[in-house]
């Protein structure tokens, strides 16, 4: 098989299953005969109709409001955020209406609400948005965020079979700048399990979505200089993946946290507080972080580019650590 | 008002609003006793809209509660215990204690959606379960109500928007009971009837007397069936009075006392009574049975829920998520699922756009009945359009407010100057450069 984008990746989960289970729906803005905003949907509304497939009018709120409705007579609705920074516009429908449901009277949302995150794309501050903390601070939501095309679709499969409604983030960065070969025929990735990208005894570097290349890269650098860094692809943030992180930290005694979104209430603070909790006797070291500065994304690309982590900021922090 | 129900439907109009009414009484006494836990909403007065409203829908449809429709829960199978429970946090209670008053529901059998506090979020939602009711074959219409102030909410433009647009099986209520907290209806939007919103959704609306319980039974049924019949969503409007203040704590003084006096004189279950008797549809005894039927009732599902525990306290760590195989979710087909499979299903990706062109024409055609007054709109004149010579005058020792557009160099908000030694004169823009 030719290798793919992620892209294709989650354009072919959202196809599989919908072939595979007539219960799973489609809604979104211009998600039918346009295809979606970045064609994730493109032939969709061909192959499964406008019962299937809803180009709903902007109304985000409406929709993810419909999509909740719907699941509750046991359709799996896949919606799509044109730009998951519009999620802000159904911000009560989603944390209030959909992750509590379960839990004050037990019925279950299984929906998805996917959509392009992050910046990189010069998108300004309205079209790279990274709000999964939002929603990884809402008990009843799971929150996914892969990096790769293979991750990408067998994580969105597990997230339309998952019985609790899925926050899916696909950064746009990603998109088509990534290409690899799938596995033949029907696979899952489960929701909840990191990846350990690069083996290391030196120390962690924990990442997810775009900011894994980066990483991967200033992994690659450090070995030059003979520092082994562990790198560990979250995947999914809400379940959190204790074990695998724990056990990580407990090898190497330094963990450094690479994330894309801001600083303050970011996951990296999160995970500092899960590792003191389960691993501060292993450590060997302040636990580090990189990630993007406490402003909105700013536009221009001078201003965009000094915002973002890079891989010579992650290089840099991964230094001062191991020297402890 | 000639209703198409039977003698015994009639009689079961009454008991159930006499029931919402004796059930919320006892709730008020609870309330005093402090065996009521959170808030306690009233709808005195408005039983005939909750109890008239879900008699119109048939088993297999679906209803949302808010906070002032209980009738409508008692309607549609729920016991008075589940009310009872439900505001004195007991571990008995549909939610087993985790939320409280009218927020319970049941998927599988009563087709009832549990709302949430914030208004106007059940009209997209039940869209949706009218949306997924239509594409299993289901045959179903879905119900909720609004407050005039719920009506405010986006939620509840961008419900109707998308159930209009899908031409849903919505019927939504709008109890119109004048007051939205504290907050007159006349001073939350400018217009008489609200159900004139639906016009610009593009969807039908009635007009109901809220408390004429058979005249809103009648007009809801006919709603249902409209949108049972695939013509759109329909708006109900029924006007009526909240007879309480928002909840318990507030005494609604803020209510001009005579309002309260006319309203009184048209409270539902009155005004029922007395079409019951002069329709000899009933007699003392049998009122006094229905009635003794209610205290019997109440007495017993009342002690049930004060007899009951509350909930221990590791039941809050439960049930955030569905796993373990706690609902095995299962759609219930009433179509064959081929048609809705490929290739059955597949369509020409394309927009159909007929009348090209007519935005244009209708453009034109609006400006000529603008200019005869034949849509109702007065021809521009000429000497509004004139801007007077003077504005304003700038009042004595206080700076005008500077609009932006006074100054056409206006000077930026310094907003960040970037790095010392790097910040740079905007000679050109004149004034707004850094300096």
């Amino acid at each position: 098989m030719a290798p793919v984008t992620m892209l294709e990746g989650i354009r072919q989960a959202i196809f599989e299953e919908m072939d595979r289970d007539p219960a799973v729906v489609a809604l979104g803005e211009d998600i039918g005969v346009y295809g979606g905003a970045f064609k994730v949907t493109e032939g969709l509304l061909a192959r499964f109709g406008p019962e299937r497939v809803i180009d709903a009018p902007i109304a985000e709120t409406g929709i993810v409001g419909a999509a909740c409705g719907m699941s509750y007579l046991g359709l799996r609705p896949v919606v799509e955020m044109q730009f998951i920074d519009f999620i802000a516009c159904c911000f009560n429908q989603v944390t209030n209406f959909v992750a509590k449901s379960h839990y004050r009277w037990g019925a279950p949302v299984p929906m998805v609400l996917r959509g392009p995150s992050g910046g990189g794309v010069h998108g300004g501050p309205f079209h790279s948005a990274n709000p999964e903390m939002y929603f990884v601070h809402t008990p009843g939501l799971k929150v996914v965020y892969p990096s790769t095309a293979h991750d990408a679709k067998g994580l969105l499969k597990s997230a339309i079979r998952d019985n609790n409604p899925v926050l899916f983030f696909e950064h746009k960065y990603l998109y088509r700048r990534i290409k690899e070969e799938l596995p033949e025929g029907d696979y899952t990735v489960p929701l909840g399990k990191a990846a350990v990208r690069r083996e290391g005894r030196d120390l962690t570097i924990l990442s997810y979505a775009a900011m894994m290349y980066p990483a991967l890269e200033a992994a690659e650098q450090l070995a030059g200089e003979g520092i082994e860094a562990e790198v560990i692809d979250l995947r999914t943030l809400l379940p959190l993946d204790r074990e695998t992180i724990l056990a990580s930290v407990k090898k190497t005694s330094k963990l450094l946290i690479v994330h894309e979104d801001t600083r303050t209430g970011g996951i990296a603070g999160e995970i500092a507080a899960l590792v003191c909790e389960g691993a501060f006797e292993d450590l060997d070291g302040p636990i580090a972080r990189v990630t993007a500065l406490d402003t909105p994304t700013p536009y221009s690309p001078p201003l965009e580019e000094h915002f973002l982590p890079n891989t010579a900021k992650i290089v840099a922090a991964a230094r001062e650590l191991a020297g402890y | 008002m000639s209703p198409n129900l039977t003698r015994q439907q009639q009689l079961d109009l009454y008991y159930f609003m006499q029931l919402n009414r004796q059930l919320e009484d006892r709730m008020v006494r609870l309330f005093r006793q402090n065996k009521i836990v959170g808030g306690l909403y009233s709808s005195l007065g408005q039983e005939a809209i909750s109890v008239g409203t879900a008699f119109a829908l048939e088993k297999r449809d679906w209803l949302a509660p808010m906070i002032r429709n209980i009738g409508a829960l008692l309607v549609k199978g729920f016991k008075p215990r589940d009310i009872f429970t439900q505001h004195m946090a007991k571990y008995t209670s549909p939610t087993l204690g985790k939320d409280g008053t009218s927020h319970f529901g049941d998927l599988k059998n009563r087709h009832t959606i549990s709302p949430i506090s914030m208004l106007g979020d059940l009209i997209p939602v039940m869209t949706g379960v009218a949306m997924a009711g239509r594409y299993l074959g289901q045959k179903i219409v879905t119900l909720t109500w609004i407050g005039d102030g719920g009506s405010s909410t986006g939620a509840f433009h961008e419900g109707l928007i998308f159930a209009a647009q899908q031409r849903a099986a919505l019927v939504l209520v709008l109890e119109n009971n004048q007051w939205a907290y504290s907050t007159p209806v006349s001073r939350q939007a400018p217009v008489k009837d609200l159900s004139d919103r639906a016009r610009g959704y593009g969807i039908e609306s009635r007009i109901v007397d809220g408390n004429d319980v058979l005249a809103v039974y009648a007009t809801t049924k006919d709603a249902v069936e409209t949108a049972r019949a695939g013509r759109g969503p329909v708006l109900i409007e029924a006007k009526t009075m909240r007879m309480k203040g928002h909840a318990q704590h507030d005494p609604a003084e803020y209510v001009p006392k005579e309002m309260f006096e006319y309203w009184k004189t048209r409270d539902p279950i009155l005004l029922y009574e007395k079409y019951l008797t002069e329709n000899k549809i009933w007699d003392a005894k049998t009122k006094s049975e229905i009635d003794a039927r209610i205290e019997r009732e109440l007495d017993e599902e009342q002690k049930f829920a004060e007899d009951s525990p509350l909930p221990p306290a590791e039941l809050a760590e439960q049930g955030v998520y569905c796993q373990d195989g706690c609902h095995n979710i299962e759609a219930e087909w009433q179509r064959p699922k081929k048609e809705v499979t490929p290739p059955n299903c597949s369509v020409e990706a394309v927009w159909k756009v007929e009348g090209i062109g007519s935005a244009a024409n209708s453009v034109a055609a609006s400006t000529r009945a603008a200019g005869s007054g034949g849509n109702g709109a007065q021809p521009v004149r000429k000497s509004i359009a004139k801007p007077p010579a003077k504005v304003a005058t700038k009042p004595a020792g206080k700076p005008a407010v500077k609009s932006p557009a006074d100054d056409s160099a206006t000077a930026r908000v310094p907003f960040g100057r970037g790095p010392k030694g790097k910040s740079f004169d905007r000679g050109a823009h004149g004034k707004q450069g850094r300096r």
